[in-house]
């Protein structure tokens, strides 16, 4: 098959794979899938192994033989079930915690909420409540507004929904909340002061998969005297933990 | 030689802790404050060759872990000039030899969970009194017998201490020192050759297993500097070696007599520290040895091992090809509000504590119509919470004493709906530490402590902190009828086997 200028070549092999393995009955070897597209196996090898990286296909470890993969089958979702994304994120998690004496959330956008996948204790062994499976309105949080910020659609419709205020420094103007996705975008994490709880203040940073499609979000929440200064900026170094942490977990999210 | 970091200071060092497990083996770096600076890991194959059998490639192990520690240090951008010590975690009882003089592995080492030899002719009280342990295929000393007796010459080559023994802390200290052959006091423990009163082989033991005593390491503490890296790491000094589930205990801080503590890995391992005397059950737990530190007195536990744990979830990926990945255990098992009336008994080396059948096999009961793979993936889930409730059963009887939290880490406790089942089951609060590696922690603490990166016990407790916890919500009525049919489940997986055994006669 001849390529056309301008449109991308990988991806149109890409799709001769995908189609080639619908197609069959059987489940192929690299060498076939090379041969029956004209290709070098070298080339088939390369576009086989990414399909595989982001679950496209599968390799049976017997028989080294290729089918379409699982990831196929759900491409609605973002691809990561949510008790795998806290199995990935459990060490992270800790350690931001730890670091930062805060408690931590990762959270998962859900029906234009944040759905809380995994909670952290703050490190002060005072007595608290696990929040896992927790609700928390998107636009009023932290982790919401990280997650809003990169689903335009999502955002949309919480928009049109109406942004319900919970204290009286709640972003109720959509023109506000779509200026404040847009910085929350624009340096690559999210603040809410005092929009969710009087007193309380939170930081959060994107987690993403492979190609950077966002998949949820970490963050610490705590007292807002603790986590933002005097002029009610986030302390820098509060700041750098979260977005180490975001990153480490999108390693992970990637491995 | 180690430098701890200061606080506010100018050098700053981090402990490497290596924890060498059944499905995997990682490299974690620690900072002074004992959080995660970089993980990194490499699981290796299981291979099942037969029925009952598993091993493990020692050689393909030790490549792994030179690679790993690598990449730990260049995640975490750093030198080995900034590795204050190495402590090692291990997978315990599996079994490797190997050439003296080759560094060959002469056979695929025999894993803890592997049921190919035989116990039957043993006098049980004689080797627990002398072991702590009951005779079980799971501790070393019969899989050393099996390969000196079914691979040809190696017995009289290992007279000649041609060929050595070691669990996997021995076989990675003699590969990263260029030739150290120790092991330290809790691995030794579980190799059912050691007299728990001497800490010494036991002689008579080495007779009756036919083992001789040329091919054993020097038994160790576990905490002091052995010796050195050259390979990887040089001049690092490796300062721990320590079991996995002791070092599991130590990472969690249970330094006192009644503190106790509950890992979810392959297997699931509750450690009751019970101060520096033995304590001998009656209920079907082991004694063992908990940690040694320097010359101090060696502190002991008890312990109820679990055998079959995440390694159930694992058949359910791997075996049955219901779940993707091990997680979606959990997301499949939220499709149903309970079992709808099955078990699974997850015997599949044998019954361990409290039971103690090596012969019995698994089985799953109350199989309708009506049940899915979201019925199977909670009976998955309640077969550990079960099997937790049966070893602390065992624990209170034997202690006199009702577990009042039960403290947990490992892989698993990233399941919520598990550490929820655990609380529901054993009717008292789950709780999970700020660091969930807590194997690789217990290993870093040691050799933190023998280098003095870190000062005393006290020093390491500062360091602990809850992150999570669950509080028990099952009706007790609810509770008990599932408790009654769990029971009568494990009648059926030994019940089976015991046929089978008449079978063949
Ligand atoms: N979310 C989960 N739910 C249930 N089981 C899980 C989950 N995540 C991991 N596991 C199981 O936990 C185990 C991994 O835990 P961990 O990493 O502590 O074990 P390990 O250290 O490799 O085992 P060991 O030290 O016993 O050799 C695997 O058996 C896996 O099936
Ligand atoms: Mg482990």
């Amino acid at each position: 098959m001849s390529h056309v200028p301008g449109l991308i070549q990988s991806i149109e092999r890409s799709s001769a794979v995908l189609r080639l393995l619908a197609a069959g009955e059987d489940r192929l070897r690299v060498k076939e899938i090379a041969d029956a597209l004209g290709w070098p196996k070298s080339t088939a090898h390369g576009i086989l192994r990414t399909l595989e990286h982001v679950g496209f296909v599968e390799q049976d470890p017997r028989t080294a033989r290729y089918r379409l993969g699982r990831g196929l089958l759900d491409l609605a979702s973002s691809g990561i079930d949510d008790n795998e994304l806290r199995g990935r994120a459990l060490n992270w998690a800790d350690a931001l915690a730890a670091r930062s004496g805060e408690e931590a959330r990762l959270g998962v956008l859900r029906d234009g909420q944040v759905l809380v996948v995994h909670h952290v204790f703050r490190p002060d062994d005072s007595l608290q409540n696990l929040g896992i499976g927790v609700r928390l309105p998107a636009h009023a949080t932290a982790l919401g507004k990280v997650l809003l910020a990169y689903h335009a659609t999502a955002a949309a419709a919480v928009t049109a929904a109406g942004l319900d205020a919970y204290t009286r420094r709640t972003v109720t103007s959509r023109d506000v909340l779509r200026d404040d996705l847009a910085v929350t975008r624009a340096r690559g994490w999210g603040l809410s002061v005092e929009e969710w709880r009087p007193g309380l203040a939170a930081v959060a940073a994107p987690v993403r998969t492979s190609g950077g499609l966002v998949v949820g979000a970490i963050g610490i929440a705590g007292p807002v005297e603790r986590v933002t200064d005097t002029r009610r900026h986030p302390r820098p170094q509060l700041v750098d933990q979260v977005v180490a942490a975001a990153r480490s977990i999108s390693r992970e999210v990637q491995s | 030689m180690a430098s701890p970091e200061r606080s506010g200071g100018d050098v700053v060092s981090y402990v490497l802790a290596i924890d060498q497990g059944t499905t995997s083996t990682r490299c974690i770096l620690f900072d002074r404050r004992a959080t995660v600076v970089s993980v990194v890991r490499a699981e290796h194959p299981q291979s099942y060759p037969r029925p009952g059998w598993v091993e493990h490639d020692a050689a393909r192990i030790w490549r792994d872990l030179q690679k790993l520690i690598r990449r730990a240090l260049r995640e975490a951008g750093i030198g080995a000039s900034e590795v204050a010590a190495i402590g090692i975690a291990n997978q315990r009882e599996t079994t490797v030899l190997w050439d003296r003089a080759t560094g060959v592995p002469v056979a695929p080492a025999i894993v803890w969970q592997d049921t190919r030899t035989d116990v039957s002719h043993l006098d049980a009280s004689f080797v627990q009194d002398r072991t702590g342990l009951p005779p079980a295929t799971y501790f070393s000393a019969t899989k050393i017998q099996w390969l000196l007796e079914h691979t040809p010459l190696l017995k009289e080559r290992a007279e000649r201490g041609e060929v050595l023994f070691g669990t996997m802390d021995s076989w990675l200290i003699w590969n990263m020192t260029g030739g150290l052959h120790i092991t330290d006091v809790t691995n030794a423990s579980r190799t059912m050759l050691m007299d728990l009163s001497s800490l010494d082989w036991d002689d008579e033991l080495l007779a009756i297993f036919g083992i001789p005593r040329a091919m054993l390491p020097e038994i160790r503490s576990s905490s002091e500097v052995y010796g050195t890296a050259d390979a990887v790491l040089p001049g690092v000094p490796i300062a721990a070696a320590i079991g996995d589930q002791s070092a599991a205990l130590f990472g969690q801080t249970c330094f006192e007599p009644g503190e106790a503590k509950c890992t979810y890995g392959t297997g699931g391992f509750l450690l009751l520290n019970t101060g520096t005397t033995p304590v001998r059950s009656r209920h079907g737990l082991i004694t063992t040895v908990g940690y040694r530190i320097g010359d101090e007195k060696p502190v002991f536990a008890l312990e109820g091992s679990i055998a079959i744990a995440g390694s159930l979830v694992q058949w359910v990926r791997d075996g049955l090809g219901l779940i993707g990945t091990a997680s979606e255990i959990e997301t499949l098992a939220g499709t149903v509000t309970d079992n709808g009336g099955c078990y699974i008994v997850p015997a599949f080396s044998g019954l361990f504590a409290p039971y103690w059948h090596s012969e019995a096999r698994g089985v799953i009961v109350g199989l309708t119509s009506y049940i899915t793979k979201g019925h199977l993936a909670r009976a998955v889930l309640e077969a550990t919470g079960w099997q937790t409730r049966d070893v602390v059963d065992a624990m209170n009887a034997d202690s006199g004493l009702a577990l009042t939290a039960l403290n947990v880490d490992g892989g698993m406790t990233a399941d919520n709906l598990l550490m929820q089942i655990v609380a529901d089951f054993l009717q008292v609060p789950v709780v999970r530490p700020m660091v969930a590696e807590t194997v690789s922690l217990g290993a870093a603490y040691a050799a933190g402590l023998a280098v003095g990166y870190w000062s005393d016990l006290r020093d390491l407790r500062a360091n602990r902190h809850r992150a999570g916890s669950w509080r028990p919500a099952l009706d007790a009525g609810r509770r008990e009828h599932e408790y009654a049919n769990w029971r009568r489940a494990v009648e059926c997986a030994v019940f089976f086997s015991r046929g089978d055994q008449d079978g063949l006669r």
